[in-house]
């Protein structure tokens, strides 16, 4: 019963806090959302441990809430905006298709998820599943070009921040 | 050591306890609030944290299966998710203050031209 009630606890506080980003008081004040999302992340970081992925938590907290947080505070509080440049939320049509579709989507995958039958049950586990003595072997032994690709993207990406945000190109 | 952390872990969670189902169906909400917020809202800032709301939600639901199967392959592509996530926000907001710099706002109705 207590996995439950923990879970259960991680997913609200998750979903809550994501919703907060999305939801008038995340977006007409960037820096509430990006602190919601740092919150929505650390739950997201909990249900990780729940799943006994503890590498991918950690991952998790120290690149997301670390990194790319950090980057969206750094930037949000860099332009300052004022609420005319934020832009005026309109209610458009497409905005209301847009809407409806999204929530069709949630909705038809949440009654397909509820319906199907055929969810495995947990399989037994090796000792160290999830563990960085796992994951390292896996990435450094079967995945060690994607590995090593990343490192280019990161680089490729770096580079191309740099060039994107200086102010003039000459 | 390890061997036996993981099986306390193993026992204070609950090998049973929370069914597959639960897993998807809170990376489904999660799924469907990030894409709310890139449909709806028009604040570039805004845009980019629902997608890294998206990209987590597939996480979660990575990790679900990769325990329901007792495999590491869903580690490994949570591993490559998060790195391409920080590739990908890095690039977003350099545009963000680029656009900003040039139009003196973020909202995405007004980035419509492909030049001056």
């Amino acid at each position: 019963m207590l996995p439950q009630i923990i879970f259960w606890l991680l997913a609200a506080g998750a979903i809550i806090a994501s919703a907060m980003v999305v939801l008038p008081v995340g977006a007409r004040n960037p820096l509430y959302g990006a602190l919601s999302l740092v919150v929505s992340f650390f739950f997201v970081a909990g249900i990780f441990v729940l799943l006994l992925a503890h590498t991918m938590a950690v991952l998790q907290i120290l690149v997301y809430a670390g990194a790319i947080m950090v980057l969206f505070i750094f930037v949000i509080m860099l332009l300052n905006l004022s609420p005319s440049e934020l832009g005026e939320e309109k209610k458009t049509v497409a905005k209301g298709i847009g809407a409806a579709a999204a929530l069709l989507i949630g909705a038809k995958l949440v009654t397909a998820v509820e319906a199907s039958t055929k969810l495995p049950d947990p399989r037994p586990l090796s000792a160290n599943f999830g563990t960085l003595d796992a994951i390292g072997d896996a990435l450094f032994r079967d995945y060690l070009v994607p590995f090593e690709l990343t490192g280019v993207l990161l680089l490729v990406a770096v580079i191309g921040a740099v060039i994107l945000a200086k102010r003039s190109l000459s | 050591m390890t061997e036996v952390a993981t099986e306390v872990a193993a026992q204070v969670i609950g090998a049973h306890a929370v069914p597959l189902g639960s897993y998807l169906i809170v990376g489904v909400i999660l799924f469907t609030i990030g894409a709310l917020g890139v449909l709806v809202r028009r604040n570039a800032l805004t845009v980019l944290m629902s997608v890294e709301i998206m990209l987590n939600a597939v996480n979660l639901v990575f990790l679900a299966f990769a325990r329901f199967h007792g495999g590491t392959q869903g580690h490994i592509v949570t591993f490559f998710v998060i790195a391409v996530a920080a590739a990908e926000a890095a690039v977003g907001l350099a545009l963000c203050l680029g656009i900003f710099r040039h139009k003196r706002s973020v909202n995405i109705d007004e980035m419509s031209a492909l030049r001056d």
